[in-house]
C-alpha cells in the first residue's frame, strides 16, 4: 500500500473543483487511457488578469487526482505568469510529498497547466517536439532533460518516476543514461551518476576490457611510480584475479593496496559486485 | 466516517484468514512443545510424531503419499526447486514451456534462469486467448526434444481461470517431459488427486488456504529426479535443510484437514456467493465486463473490469467502507503497465487499468456481498464523473500524451 500523506488522501476523498469550465478560457489535456493516467485542466481568466475559476477532470490514481485537485487550488488567484512559475514539486510540496514512484503525477498536472496557458496564450507547446525517448509512453528527450534539470534527478530510475519514461518495455534504459550523462556533463557537472543496474548485465568480455581499460588509465600509472604493476589474471563471474608485480609482489602493504585500490577503483567504475583477489 | 468500519475481506487469492481451529492447534508448539523434531529424546520425538500426522493430512488432501511431500518456506520456494532441480537432473536440456500469465514466481525466475544456471535457456511462454485460456494443440506443439520441464499453474490468482492439468500433464509424460504446476490458488478449492495425475512437482502455499504465512509444500512424484535447492541437514530426507517449521507444518495439516471437509462448502455456497457478487456488480455498473472465461474458474475468484477508472482510486475507495481487494492496474503494482494477465489476454486498456479482483472464502457472507454490491456501484460513479473518458471526448495530445502504451 502506498505511504499517500494526510493531504494526498483528502484531496483524493474529497478532491476540489472536479469539473469542466464551459466556455474556458484556457483547456489543456495531457495523457492518455493507454498510459493510465490523464488530466483535462480548464481555467476562466477574471477581468483582473488572474485566474478566477479552474476544474478539472482526471483518470487516474489517487495521487494523479489529488495532485489535480491541489494544482487547481495553487492557481486560482494567480496572474499567468505567476502560474506559469509553478513546477511539479510546488505541487508534491503542496500535498505534502507524494512517494516517488507517483512523481510523474505531478508532473502531469505541471504539462496541463502549461497547456492550458499556452492554449490561451495561442502558442504551441515547445514540449511536443524533440525526439520520442520512450515509446512506450511517448516521452521526449525534451521532457527528460527538463525532469532532470528540474527535480536533480540522478539516476534512471528517478527518470521513471518523474517522467514515466522507461518504465514500460526497459529498451529505452540506454538511451535514458545517455541524456542523464549529457545533461550532468552541462550541468553542474560535480553529481555522481548512478549507474542503472536494471536489467542489465555485462558479459565476461566487456567486464574483461572495462577492467583492462580502468587498470591501465588509473591503476598502473598510481602503481608505476612505486615501482610496481599489476596484472589481470582471470575472470569467474564477479572475482576477478589479478597478480601484483615489481615492488607490489614483495609489499607488505600489497593486501591494503588490492583491497582499498584496486578492488575500490574497479567498484566504482567497473561493477559494484567485484571482488578482487590476488592470484596464489 | 471516524471509527474503522468492520473489515470485508474479499482478498483471500492474496492470502487468508488462519483458521482458529489451526490457531489452536498450532499454539502448544510455540510453547510448551518446543521440542526439535529431529532430537533422540522423547520430547522432541513427540514433536516429529506431530510432524508425521500432518503430513499425512496434507497429503490427503491432494491424494499422495506422504513421503512425496517436502516441506518448504513458501510457495515460490517450492516453484524455484521444481524448477532448478529438473534443469539440474537434466543439464543437457535448455527448454522450459510455461505461460504467460504465470505467478511471478514463475515467470520472473524463468526469465532469470541464464543468470542463475549460467547456461543459456529458451523458455517457451504460452499466450492465452481474450478469456484467459490456453490452446492445447500449442502447447504440444511447443514440447521439445529438449525441453527439461513444463510449468503451468493449475489456475491463475488473478482470474481463477482454470487450465486443462491432467490433460497437459500426460502430454508431457508421452514426451518423457516433467511436468511441475503452481496449485497454490487451486489446492483446497477444487478436486486434486495426485494419485491419478501424471504431474511430478507440485507447489502448495500454507497461507492461501487458512494456514499461516511462511510454510509452503512441494510435492515431489515418487521416482521423480530430484537435486535439493537448500542443502544443509538430513531433514525432510535430505532433499530440504532446515529445522522444520513446526508449528506451521501442524497448522498447515489441520488446515488441509479442514479443507478436505469444507471442499464441497467452497463449490456450493462460496460459488453461490461470488455469482451473486458478480451479477449483482455487472448488473449494477454500466460499461463493466468479467474477466476470464465464465465458467472454467475457481469458485471463489471473480475479476471485473469497470471502464474509464483506474483501480487503485477504486481501491481506496473500496478501503474507507473497510472492503479489501487487489486491482491489476498499473498503479497498484508501482509499475507502469497494467497487470502481465491483463495484458496478456489482450484486455483492452480502457478495461485494464480498471479491473478489480474479488476473492472470497468460506468466511464471507451473504450480507458482506450485498454491502459490496451496495457499495461499489456508487464508487465507479464518482470515479466517472471525475473521469474525462466518460461521457466526454478527451483529444489528449500534448506532452507525454502521445502514449503509444505497450499494453494495449
Amino acid at each position: 500500500m502506498w505511504d499517500y500523506t494526510d493531504k494526498v488522501r483528502d484531496h483524493f476523498m474529497n478532491p476540489r473543483n472536479v469539473g469542466e469550465i464551459e466556455d474556458a478560457d484556457g483547456v489543456g489535456e495531457v495523457g492518455s487511457l493507454a498510459c493510465g493516467d490523464a488530466l483535462k485542466l480548464t481555467f476562466k481568466m477574471g477581468p483582473d488578469g488572474r485566474i478566477a475559476d479552474a476544474k478539472f477532470k482526471t483518470f487516474g490514481c489517487a495521487s494523479a487526482i489529488a495532485s489535480s485537485s491541489a494544482l487547481t487550488e495553487m492557481i486560482k488567484g494567480l496572474n499567468l505568469d505567476e502560474a506559469a512559475k509553478i513546477t511539479n514539486e510546488d505541487i508534491a510540496e503542496f500535498l505534502g510529498g507524494l512517494p516517488k514512484e507517483k512523481m510523474h503525477c505531478s508532473v502531469m498536472g505541471r504539462e496541463a497547466l502549461e497547456a492550458a496557458i499556452a492554449n490561451y496564450r495561442g502558442i504551441p507547446l515547445p514540449l511536443a517536439e524533440g525526439e520520442v525517448v520512450c515509446e512506450c509512453f511517448g516521452v521526449t528527450d525534451l521532457e527528460v532533460r527538463r525532469a532532470i534539470k528540474e527535480s536533480n534527478l540522478k539516476s534512471v530510475e528517478e527518470i521513471t518516476n518523474f517522467t514515466k519514461a522507461g518504465g514500460g518495455c526497459g529498451k529505452c534504459h540506454d538511451r535514458l543514461a545517455e541524456i542523464l550523462r549529457e545533461e550532468q556533463q552541462t550541468g553542474a557537472g560535480t553529481q555522481q551518476i548512478i549507474p542503472d543496474q536494471r536489467g542489465k548485465r555485462l558479459t565476461n568480455i566487456q567486464k574483461i576490457k572495462l577492467i583492462e581499460e580502468v587498470l591501465e588509465r588509473e591503476v598502473r600509472p598510481a602503481l608505476r611510480k612505486d615501482g610496481g604493476d599489476i596484472e589481470l589474471i582471470d575472470l569467474d563471474g564477479d572475482f576477478v584475479t589479478v597478480s601484483l608485480r615489481g615492488a607490489c609482489g614483495t609489499c607488505k602493504k600489497s593486501q591494503t593496496t588490492l583491497k582499498e585500490y584496486v578492488e575500490k577503483k574497479l567498484r566504482e567504475q567497473v561493477l559494484e559486485t567485484l571482488v578482487v583477489e590476488e592470484a596464489k | 466516517m471516524s471509527e474503522t468500519p468492520p473489515v470485508v475481506y474479499m482478498d483471500n487469492n492474496a492470502t487468508t484468514k488462519v483458521a482458529p481451529e489451526v490457531v489452536a492447534e498450532m499454539l502448544p508448539y510455540f510453547s510448551e512443545l518446543y521440542g526439535n523434531p529431529s532430537s533422540m529424546h522423547s520430547f522432541g520425538g513427540q514433536v516429529g510424531r506431530t510432524l508425521a500426522t500432518a503430513r499425512e493430512k496434507i497429503a490427503a488432501l491432494i491424494g499422495a503419499r506422504p513421503d512425496e511431500l517436502l516441506f518448504t518456506s513458501c510457495g515460490t520456494e517450492s516453484d524455484s526447486t521444481a524448477i532448478l532441480s529438473a534443469l539440474q537432473s537434466f543439464p543437457e536440456k535448455r527448454h522450459i514451456v510455461t505461460t504467460r500469465v504465470e505467478h511471478p514466481a514463475v515467470k520472473n525466475l524463468c526469465e532469470h534462469l541464464d543468470r542463475l544456471t549460467g547456461h543459456k535457456h529458451r523458455v517457451t511462454q504460452l499466450p492465452v486467448d481474450r478469456q484467459g485460456m490456453l490452446d492445447l494443440a500449442q502447447y504440444e506443439e511447443a514440447l521439445a526434444d529438449d525441453t527439461a520441464i513444463v510449468s503451468i499453474m493449475w489456475a491463475n490468482n488473478e482470474t481463477g481461470v482454470i487450465f486443462p492439468i491432467a490433460e497437459m500433464a500426460a502430454l508431457a509424460k508421452k514426451r518423457g517431459i516433467l511436468f511441475h504446476t503452481d496449485a497454490v490458488q487451486a489446492v483446497g478449492k477444487v478436486p486434486i488427486n495426485m494419485a491419478e495425475s501424471g504431474v511430478d512437482f507440485l507447489s502448495i502455499s500454507g497461507h492461501k488456504l487458512h494456514a499461516p504465512k511462511g510454510i509452503g509444500v512441494l510435492y515431489v512424484r515418487k521416482g521423480t529426479p530430484f537435486v535439493p535447492m537448500i542443502i544443509g541437514g538430513h531433514q525432510e530426507r535430505g532433499r530440504r535443510g532446515g529445522t522444520e517449521n513446526v508449528a506451521a507444518i501442524i497448522g498447515l495439516g489441520k488446515a488441509c484437514e479442514l479443507a478436505a471437509s469444507r471442499l464441497e462448502e467452497e463449490n456450493s455456497r462460496v460459488r453461490a456467493l461470488r455469482d451473486r457478487l458478480e451479477q449483482g456488480l455487472l448488473a449494477a455498473v454500466p460499461s463493466s465486463m468479467l474477466n476470464g472465461h465464465p465458467e472454467q474458474r475457481l469458485p471463489n475468484t471473480t475479476n471485473i473490469s469497470f471502464e474509464y477508472v483506474e483501480g487503485e482510486a477504486i481501491l481506496l475507495h473500496l478501503d474507507r467502507y473497510g472492503i479489501c481487494a487487489s486491482s491489476g492496474s498499473a498503479c497498484t503494482s508501482g509499475s507502469l503497465e497494467p497487470s502481465h494477465v491483463m495484458r496478456a489476454m489482450g484486455v483492452p486498456f480502457t478495461a485494464a487499468h480498471g479491473s478489480v479482483r474479488l476473492s472470497l472464502s468460506v468466511y464471507n457472507s451473504e450480507a458482506e456481498v450485498d454491502f459490496v454490491v451496495e457499495k461499489l456501484p456508487g464508487i465507479i460513479a464518482k470515479l466517472r464523473e471525475m473521469s474525462p473518458f466518460w461521457q466526454t471526448a478527451h483529444k489528449g495530445a500534448t506532452g507525454g500524451a502521445s502514449c503509444k502504451c505497450a499494453c494495449s
